[in-house]
């Protein structure tokens, strides 16, 4: 592990201004992304911007009904927190799917969303990686490939966006606020996350030096229930195969509204809205998820080792589709 | 024997030392002016190292040197002789030649003041490899059949004509994926010189047998090299025989002339320090309608590396576990370019039981019978692979005995037959089987005039709990109480003790700490009969032992501390030696055991989890029947692993290890677990030893992957015969 200087900062305005829009500097808040990937000399930031004594810890219910959590609230915090497992019990269920208890102790919410990938090459100094090093190749496009994605891939990239919250902040529907050297701003959740397409290294529509300050949640469902179904190879403690979140409201037999989003296997959150769409109407029942999970990946493709994904994926979402029917209260 | 402590539950001895961080593990351990090393893993797996290029890492802070192939002493190599106890995992020496042979072959270690530093400069050292086209990453991704090795192949009868001429036959070849031993505690060294004298204070499961190759490779008498092993964080085999980071560690050591700690993380760990290598099994086997097995043949491959040859002998319980007449095993070995295999937990028998217990279960299909009842069809009460009666076997009460705790007489022996909500249930079972094994062993015992007594052995404790038999073995031998009770282990200067492997230290060790027990109790006696003594002139042989205490025949006692005091003696001694002797002419050792699983399958979304294990054990005595259940349990939980989840991934286009940590290796976590029953028989084996207990630190692993394999295909109809079976192997797709 390389040193680095460490600068902690009190305030918003303070962290930005460290910061101060440098390519070799990071905030660093949980540091259960950074700090293993500095470790592993992955990522090589040399100075860190402490942001853990901002005060951004508050989950605040706006008049409009939506949900404001500060960039530092613990996922553990979070996913417990009684506003958001009463209103928001997609969002729970997906954290807790995530890491571990310790983990999620750490980890914060604004360094969940900008976690990095798992794949082992991007995680190999020595591998050929164009996210990790842009114009260096690929070496899980013909390698080991079983944890990659299926949807949104790009010959230049196919790592998976390993996240769980995510996922439920996709399908729920959320805004971040980022504060940068140039002042504070909007963007909706999912026009955050970019497609590798070219350009692999640059994950977010983020500038240098903004810092993510707050999520808020789009008001909720009224009468929808929810369900996070993620499938894996152990129990716990293992990032998804395959996950699904889903919401159905149902209104006098047909779907008045429907929400869902993927995990492990899209290159970033993956909200399949057409599949929203083709619900919307229709009766809950198992025919129509299927109809809706070959919607959504009408588009998959597959490497070597994952093409397993495209099925256990309509898996997931057929019995997360039926899950959330099932929890979700006929008005 | 009729035992108070022996063959009952004790808490352990050094649970307090583990609880409140006494326990000084090789990690924890300081020395005056230490030095920190970091090798530097090669990032190719065949080729040849062209430069180095050391100019940044040497600038960089807290650096003192870096050792490689232009910079290093010349040192020998050890024989590498079991016999001689001086075996190493890896016989190459480190940096010998620029030669690269597998993915994370040290090509320097760098030397510094922290960890840090020396962590930091490893990774700014860069290399330029000519890298060869050719690796070989896994017996699993070729064709090459390897060498055959004439010396494992047995044969008896005629098995391929009996196999032609069976009515009931199966020929199935069967995967096993390398796997990582995965234990708690980095590989560790630190050494250090003293006046020409080398003391190395490593995590190892042998310390005498590193002390003698330590002393071959520096060219140094046997008694200036003394290694350190008090409590080891685990090492399921791979720290049997010392790896190239402790010669590397040493070395630096001498030439800096300050001693060096060298902690090997993970990703390292699991590159170069050992793993279970992958198999190929090929398993023909006939039976008569009636189930009577006619033919067996189990053909295996397994890997080794190009620096070592290192043989897991698959087929090696094959001959012994059924009755039948024409059986033949053979072994042919592959060099591969990835980190040497060495043993792991079961060695060899783990893969090949495995093998041969999933092909019964075929064969129980293919006659449409019960497999527990084809088990029971080819019984057998002697060996057949020795021609010697089992010196105690009853396998067939773990059996019944497992097989009605699991409800085994309700199976629907049908595939997909047995249903509970969305998931199928699958109930699979398999016997279970390891060697029992005995070596020679020296022990020393101090009865001294405080009270106390003081066992001291050469083996050592990897966690499974040898300080606390030793122990009991005391208490029970002298009434002493456990807790004036000290052991100690993990010294190569103490009496030579036993490797910590083949579940062969309990009944190793115990029978030596008793001699020499009995050697001292009769110091004592000499003592306390002569002049001066508590017992002046009564005959020695007529004392007896009591609750710490000389006992004559009119009932007087006195204590062992008072008889010591009174004669101003400070402690009498006791030598002793253990072997094993004719009784191997007469018996062959083995311990049984049987698996009962049960899986549970949904295939609407593909999740498979085993949710029941029931397990019945036979080990002879248990001396501590808590510690015991606690190795057949945790032998389970790895079975798990071994079975679902576990498997090195090495890119098959370069050979080098892709999921080297806990992260993308998937070992089973708590939500993981079944619910585990385990029954073990006491039954001791007097004829091995005179405790009756034949070891229990492996026969749990034996088995389970292929009662679990077993059951999935009764849940799902789907015979998986490559392990782990992940879920994609099983899905429709
Ligand atoms: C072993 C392991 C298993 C895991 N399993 C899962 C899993 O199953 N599911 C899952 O979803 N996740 C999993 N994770 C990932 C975990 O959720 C993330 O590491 C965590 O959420 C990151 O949060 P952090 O606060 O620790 O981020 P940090 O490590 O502090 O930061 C991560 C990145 O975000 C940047 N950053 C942090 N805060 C901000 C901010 N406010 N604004 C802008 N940039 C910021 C940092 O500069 C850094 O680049 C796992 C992690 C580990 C180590
Ligand atoms: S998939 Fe993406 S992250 Fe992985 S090696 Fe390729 S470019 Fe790098």
């Amino acid at each position: 592990m390389r040193s680095f200087a460490f600068t902690p900062a009190e305030s918003v305005g303070q962290a930005v201004s460290a910061q101060g829009g440098d390519g070799d500097a990071a905030y660093i808040a949980g540091g259960t992304t950074l700090i293993d990937l500095v470790k592993l000399d992955v990522m090589r930031p040399a100075r860190m911007v402490g942001v853990n004594r901002l005060p951004l810890n508050d989950v605040e219910r706006l008049d409009d009904g939506r949900l404001r959590v500060g960039a530092l609230v613990t996922n553990t915090e979070l996913a417990h927190h009684p506003l958001v497992t009463a209103h928001f019990p997609l969002l729970s269920q997906a954290i807790l799917a995530g890491a571990s208890t310790q983990l999620r102790n750490m980890a914060t919410t604004g360094g969940n969303i900008m976690q990095r990938t798992r794949c082992p090459y991007f995680r190999d100094a020595a591998a050929a990686c164009n996210k990790r090093e842009p114009g260096s190749g690929c070496d899980a496009l013909d390698g080991i490939n079983r944890m990659h994605a299926i949807l949104g891939t790009s010959e230049h990239c196919i790592a998976a966006h390993p996240s769980d919250m995510c996922v439920a902040l996709a399908a729920l529907g959320a805004t971040l606020t980022l504060v940068g050297p140039h002042g504070a701003r909007e963007i909706a959740f999912g026009d955050f996350h970019r497609l590798p397409e070219d350009r692999p290294d640059r994950e977010h529509e983020i500038e240098p030096g903004e810092l993510i300050t707050h999520v808020t949640l789009d008001s909720p469902v009224e009468g929808a229930g929810a369900h996070y179904l993620k499938l894996r190879d152990r129990a716990s403690y293992e990032f998804a195969l395959a996950s699904a979140g889903a919401m159905i409201a149902v209104e006098k037999g047909v779907i008045r509204e429907a929400r869902l989003a993927l995990g492990g296997v899209g290159t970033r959150p993956w909200h399949a809205q057409e599949a929203e769409q083709a619900l919307r109407g229709q009766p809950p029942e198992t025919v129509n998820f299927e109809k809706a999970a070959g919607i959504a990946l009408r588009d998959a493709s597959a490497r070597q080792h994952n093409a397993f994904k495209i099925p256990l994926a309509r898996q997931a979402i057929v019995r997360a589709l039926e899950k959330a029917t099932q929890a979700a209260t006929d008005s | 024997m009729d035992t108070t402590i022996i063959g009952h539950r004790t808490p352990r001895v050094d649970g307090e030392h583990k609880l409140t961080g006494k326990a000084d593990y090789t990690v924890d351990w300081q020395a005056d002016g230490m030095l920190h090393g970091y090798p530097v893993p090669a990032s190719i797996a065949h080729g040849v190292l062209e430069t180095l290029h050391l100019e940044q890492a040497r600038a960089m802070p807290g650096v003192v040197d870096i050792f490689h192939h232009d910079h290093f002493p010349e040192l020998y190599r050890s024989p590498s002789s079991a016999a001689h106890q001086d075996q190493v995992s890896e016989v190459r020496l480190p940096f010998e030649d620029e030669r690269i042979y597998y993915d994370g072959q040290y090509v320097a270690l760098v030397v510094a003041e922290s960890f840090e530093q020396a962590r930091a400069a490893a990774h700014a050292v860069r290399a330029d490899y000519r890298q060869e086209p050719g690796a070989v990453a896994s017996l699993l991704d070729t064709e090459q059949e390897g060498r055959l090795l004439e010396s494992e192949g047995v044969c008896r009868g005629d098995p391929d004509t009996a196999f032609d001429q069976a009515p009931v036959k199966i020929d199935h070849t069967y995967h096993i994926a390398a796997e990582s031993h995965m234990q708690m505690e980095m590989h560790a060294t630190l050494a250090e010189w003293r006046d020409g004298r080398l003391i190395v204070h490593e995590s190892s499961q042998g310390v005498v047998y590193q002390h003698k190759a330590l002393a071959r490779i520096f060219g140094l008498p046997d008694e200036q090299v003394e290694v350190v092993s008090h409590y080891i964080g685990s090492g399921f085999g791979n720290k049997l025989f010392m790896w190239p980071h402790a010669v590397a560690t040493a070395a630096a050591s001498q030439m800096l002339g300050r001693p060096v700690k060298t902690v090997l993380p993970r990703q390292q760990d699991m590159e170069s320090g050992g793993n279970r290598p992958a198999s190929r099994q090929r398993l023909r086997l006939a039976a008569e309608r009636d189930g009577r097995l006619l033919s067996m043949r189990h053909d295996s491959t397994t890997e080794t590396s190009f620096v070592h040859a290192y043989v897991d002998s698959l087929g090696s319980a094959t001959p012994s576990l059924y009755a039948c007449d024409n059986v033949t095993i053979s072994q042919r070995l592959l060099e591969v370019h990835h980190g040497t295999p060495c043993p792991m937990r079961a060695p060899g028998e783990t893969s090949g039981i495995h093998a041969l217990e999933t092909a019964l279960d075929e064969l129980a299909n293919a006659l449409e019978m019960d497999p527990l009842e084809l088990r029971r069809r080819n019984y057998n009460r002697s060996d057949p692979a020795k021609d010697l009666p089992w010196s105690s076997k009853h396998l067939d009460t773990c059996y019944d005995n497992a097989a009605r705790r699991f409800g085994w007489q309700h199976r629907d022996p049908t595939p997909c037959a047995m249903r509970d909500g969305d998931e199928f249930l699958g109930w699979g079972m398999a016997t279970a089987s390891w060697g029992a094994m005995r070596m020679s062993c020296a022990a020393r015992v101090e009865l001294r005039a405080d009270g106390s007594v003081m066992a001291a052995c050469g083996t050592q404790d990897i966690g499974t709990g040898t300080y606390t038999v030793v122990a009991q073995t005391v208490a029970e031998l002298t009434g002493v109480a456990l807790e004036n009770i000290e052991v100690r282990l993990g010294e190569s200067t103490l009496p030579a003790g036993p490797l910590s492997g083949g579940s062969m230290v309990t009944a190793t060790t115990l029978p030596a700490v008793a001699a020499a027990l009995r050697d001292a109790i009769d110091a004592l006696k000499e003592a306390a009969t002569g002049e001066g003594g508590a017992f002046e002139g009564s005959d020695p042989q007529r004392l007896e032992i009591q609750a710490g205490a000389l006992v004559d025949q009119q009932g007087t006692r006195v204590g062992f501390a008072e008889i010591l005091t009174t004669l101003k003696l400070g402690s009498v001694n006791g030598e002793g030696q253990a072997a094993p002797g004719d009784e191997k002419r007469q018996y062959s050792f083995r311990s049984f055991g049987a698996h009962f699983v049960e899986v549970r399958w949904d295939p609407g979304i593909s999740r498979l989890r085993v949710s029941r294990v029931v397990s019945s054990i036979d080990i002879g005595r248990a001396i501590n029947p808590a510690a015991a259940r606690n190795q057949v349990e945790g032998s389970i939980v790895m079975g798990l692993g071994m079975a679902l989840t576990e498997k090195l991934d090495y890119d098959p286009r370069d050979a080098r290890l892709i999921n080297n940590n806990y992260t993308d290796y998937i070992v089973p976590c708590h939500a993981d677990m079944p619910d585990i029953d385990v029954e073990l028989l006491d039954n001791p084996d007097y004829a091995f030893n005179e405790f009756g207990a034949r070891g229990v630190g492996e026969i749990g692993l034996t088995g389970i992957a292929a009662a679990i394999g077993n059951a999935v295909y009764h849940a799902t109809g789907k015979r998986i015969r490559d392990l782990p079976i992940t879920l994609d192997k099983v899905m429709t797709l």
